[in-house]
């Protein structure tokens, strides 16, 4: 009669198919092995975190790096993406006797048309997909009376473009599966439209926008969307900020950073300011009249 | 290097679009990840099945994805969607015959051509799926014992094969492909192009009356006596019913109105008129609804639920016929939106599976008895029993049979699964032994022996014949095949 009955039979875990996700241990990441039947359960590493695979976008440094090195310490895998493949290696390197693995993948987020194929490999590696974490990001120096429409663009593909093209599927497959987390990496400078960077603070206010969309969006699939809004984080970004002669004071470290972004995905917080003194920032920035903060050197 | 140091490299950009997902079947008690591919023509389909070829991975044909169980998903490879092939090619409205692409749903359907004064011939309990879909697994509807399925109201449809042939079958053309394709599943080819006969109706609504039988035995009895006048009988059970009140439950009849019954055709045929309300007492968002079944989804709250149905039921057949929208009667179930949700939303272990044995007449009193008896024995109630008189077709594979079905909802829950499903596996020996039949688009539960066991062998023979002329390199294989048909399949080649 029947054999349809182990649930597994048709898992609800991994992806299965020609690229079978399989870890070093020979099964997919769900636990059961290629005909379905439950294999023995790698040793359980010290402590779990809630998601078992993650993807982290804008990988390779700063607040993306910080991210995955917390995770593979609590387990997770995740797939590591960014442009320079030598950082990522490095990352890999680094985390290598951590419970959860490194996967580099070396892509740039502004070739959109490379995103969709990108993701799934990346999904099929982990079998399967819990969070997904877009901290790819671009600040290009801008002078006072500088409108230069290549940086701007520069700057809109990858803090816009390619978080649209990556969250995308990643929304999409979420929503079959009914379950999934996702953040995005905004910024406190998408406040307000402030003189210094024009079209950086309009990619992060875009974002906000975007990240609120896909929030309601997939409430109903039972997919939480959280948006970061980090004030300053001693990162190669500030670096280049205090480089061109802006001083910046109370930076916190991209590792505190990176376990308030966790803390706060996980407690299922739609809007955050990392660190908390920065909602309050933004709530005056937002409420300073047009008339006065045209006047305002911030 | 530690194979955690190994990086991806990218494939370049695809042509057809394709995207992962997580693939489930209507019940959410099976599925599986796969790459979805969304082609547009004809000639995306044919690529589609090259593609598949090529990567060495089968391929699932998916419309709605509407069945209960495994029709359209595939655990191993890749799913072809057709709902972006969705144009209303042609509709005459004199003759009534619609010209459509594949991936026209029912509700499209009806959309286009109830203003014009026509209702498709047969349409499911629930408007979402595609007329492929439909075609391929040959539903049936409320009128089934009268008009038959879908298939008896398919003039025509074109098929792309995985062998590279475009072929158009009829009655008279191609006619083995067009009683084999038609309940066929999907496996012999793809529907690119379907023409259905509609049916000229002279109102929006229909006229409904209620009756509460308070026995099986009386609601088999009411259907016979009606069946030849009724346009549309539905019996709904109460299967948390035993002893003398087993099989209790309320049958609703519907009958089109005559030219003139309606004095105002031209409203009621609108589309706005059968539109379901957005909103619960005018204040309650339908898509919220579902939260508040999960409360009573357990045997407590079900047991309740379908007693309060029945008194409700008994009052209403004392009241006088009403009147009802077309859509309002067929498509009961799309009232509540992802009603299923209530059934708990964790992928692949929460949901439930529909079990619908079709038995002959003569034996169909006991047997649907005796199954209803077992699930209560068992501590396995459905917490749905939808009942339906059915006939014969020249479908090769059909399920339909001069008979009764119940369909059944179960809950599916991890702790419960295996029990669940050997509890099935029972019923169904009792429905195969009966010289019943099953439904794959509602079905998760049988394998292939079962099926070997009830479909006719010359059919069976033909079908698997077929199947290696259309699809020499057995590219058509998702869940349901793996599970249903290839043994049976490859015994006959
Ligand atoms: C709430 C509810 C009520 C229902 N009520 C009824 C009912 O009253 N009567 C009834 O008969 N059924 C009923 N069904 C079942 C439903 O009508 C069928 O499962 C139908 O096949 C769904 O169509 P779909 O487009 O969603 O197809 P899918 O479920 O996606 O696919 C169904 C089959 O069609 C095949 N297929 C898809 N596209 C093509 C194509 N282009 N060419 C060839 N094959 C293809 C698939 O491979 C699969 O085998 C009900 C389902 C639900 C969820
Ligand atoms: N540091 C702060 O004070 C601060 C404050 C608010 C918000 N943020 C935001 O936080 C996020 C992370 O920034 P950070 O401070 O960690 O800066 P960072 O150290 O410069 O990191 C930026 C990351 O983005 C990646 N990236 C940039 N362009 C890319 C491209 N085209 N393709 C793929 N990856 C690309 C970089 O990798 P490659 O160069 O290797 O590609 C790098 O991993 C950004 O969105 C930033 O706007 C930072």
């Amino acid at each position: 009669m029947s054999h349809a009955s182990s649930p597994s039979s048709t898992s609800a875990g991994a992806p299965h198919s020609g690229a079978h996700a399989t870890d070093s241990h020979g099964h997919d990441a769900h636990g059961h092995d290629a005909h379905g039947h439950d294999a023995p359960a790698p040793a359980a590493p010290a402590r779990r975190a809630k998601e078992r695979r993650a993807i982290v976008v804008g990988a390779s440094s700063g607040i993306g790096a910080a991210l995955v090195k917390q995770l593979v310490r609590e387990g997770v895998d995740v797939v590591a993406v960014a442009r320079r493949a030598a950082q990522l290696e490095a990352l890999a390197h680094d985390c290598a006797g951590s419970p959860g693995r490194v996967i580099p993948l070396t892509h740039d987020v502004a070739r959109f048309d490379e995103v969709e194929a990108a993701f799934e490999r990346a999904v099929r590696e982990l079998g399967g997909l819990d969070l997904i974490v877009y901290a790819a990001g671009l600040m290009l120096e801008v002078g006072p009376n500088e409108f230069d429409t290549g940086k701007d663009l520069d700057m809109l593909g990858v803090n816009v473009g390619g978080c649209i093209a990556w969250l995308n599927p990643a929304a999409n497959l979420m929503r079959t599966q009914r379950s999934g987390t996702i953040v995005g990496i905004s910024s406190i400078a998408g406040e307000r439209g402030r003189k210094g960077n024009p079209v950086y603070g309009a990619t992060k206010a875009a974002m906000n926008h975007y990240l609120e969309a896909l929030r309601n969006r997939l409430a109903d699939w039972a997919v939480h969307v959280c948006t970061i809004k980090p004030g300053f984080v001693e990162t190669a970004m500030l670096a280049q900020a205090r480089a061109q002669g802006r001083t910046i004071k109370g930076a916190i470290s991209a590792e505190d950073c990176a376990s308030a972004i966790l803390r706060a995905a996980r407690s299922g917080k739609n809007e955050v300011f990392v660190p908390f003194k920065w909602r309050i920032v933004g709530f005056v920035i937002r409420n300073i009249p047009s008339f006065v903060f045209k006047g305002m050197n911030i | 290097m530690a194979p955690a140091l190994r990086s991806l490299s990218v494939a370049p950009n695809r042509r057809i679009p394709e995207r992962l997902e997580y693939v489930e079947g209507w019940g959410m008690a099976v599925g599986a990840f796969a790459s979805v591919l969304r082609p547009r023509s004809v000639e995306e389909v044919l690529e589609c099945f090259s593609l598949a070829a090529q990567r060495g991975h089968p391929l699932v044909l998916r419309g709605g994805g509407n069945s209960y169980g495994d029709a359209s998903m595939n655990s191993r490879g890749l799913v072809l969607d057709i709902s972006r092939m969705n144009r209303v090619i042609a509709f005459d409205a004199n003759s009534g015959v619609a010209t459509l692409e594949p991936g026209v749903t029912i509700e499209k359907l009806w959309k286009t051509i109830l203003p014009l004064g026509f209702w498709p011939r047969v349409v499911s309990g629930t408007m979402f799926p595609t007329v492929a879909g439909a075609l391929a697994a040959n539903i049936h509807g409320k009128n089934n014992y009268a008009v038959g399925t879908i298939g008896d109201a398919c003039l025509e449809f074109d098929i792309a094969l995985p062998s590279g042939e475009h072929k158009t079958c009829s009655r008279t053309q191609n006619p083995d492909l067009f009683h084999a394709a038609i309940g066929g599943f999907g496996l012999l080819g793809c529907f690119t192009r379907i023409v259905l006969q509609t049916k000229r109706v002279h109102s929006g609504d229909v006229r409904v009356s209620a009756a509460s039988p308070r026995t099986l035995k009386e609601m088999m009895d009411y259907f016979e006596a009606h069946k030849h006048e009724a346009d549309y009988l539905v019996g709904w059970i109460d299967c948390f019913s035993g002893g003398d009140s087993a099989g209790r439950g309320l049958i609703h009849r519907a009958d089109y109105l005559e030219p003139g019954e309606d004095a105002h055709p031209e409203q009621t045929l609108r589309v706005a008129h059968q539109e379901l309300p957005a909103n619960i007492m005018g204040l309650f968002p339908k898509s919220q609804v579902w939260r508040i079944l999960v409360l009573f989804n357990h045997d407590l709250g079900m047991r309740s639920i379908n007693a309060a149905k029945y008194v409700a039921g008994r009052l209403e057949s004392m009241a006088p016929p009403y009147r009802q929208s077309h859509a309002g009667f067929a498509f009961l179930l799309d009232y509540v939106p992802n009603w299923k949700w209530a059934y708990g939303r964790r992928r692949g272990e929460y949901g439930l599976i529909q079990y619908q044995p079709f038995v002959p007449h003569e034996h169909a009193h006991a047997v649907h008895s005796e199954i209803l008896e077992r699930c209560r024995r068992a501590g396995h109630v459905p917490y749905l029993g939808v009942f339906k008189r059915h006939r014969p077709d020249p479908f090769w594979l059909t399920h339909a049979v001069d008979g009764w079905s119940m369909a059944m909802d179960f809950k599916v829950s991890p702790s419960r699964r295996a029990e669940l499903w050997k509890l099935c596996d029972e019923l169904t020996e009792l429905v195969i032994s009966a010289g019943g039949r099953f439904y794959f688009a509602k079905d998760a539960v049988i394998d292939a022996s079962d099926a070997a066991r009830f479909l006719p062998r010359d059919r069976m023979a033909a079908f698997a014949a077929l199947k290696h002329a259309c699809d020499p390199q057995t590219l058509l294989e998702g869940d349901l095949y793996r599970r249903a048909f290839r043994e049976w399949i490859d015994n006959n080649a």
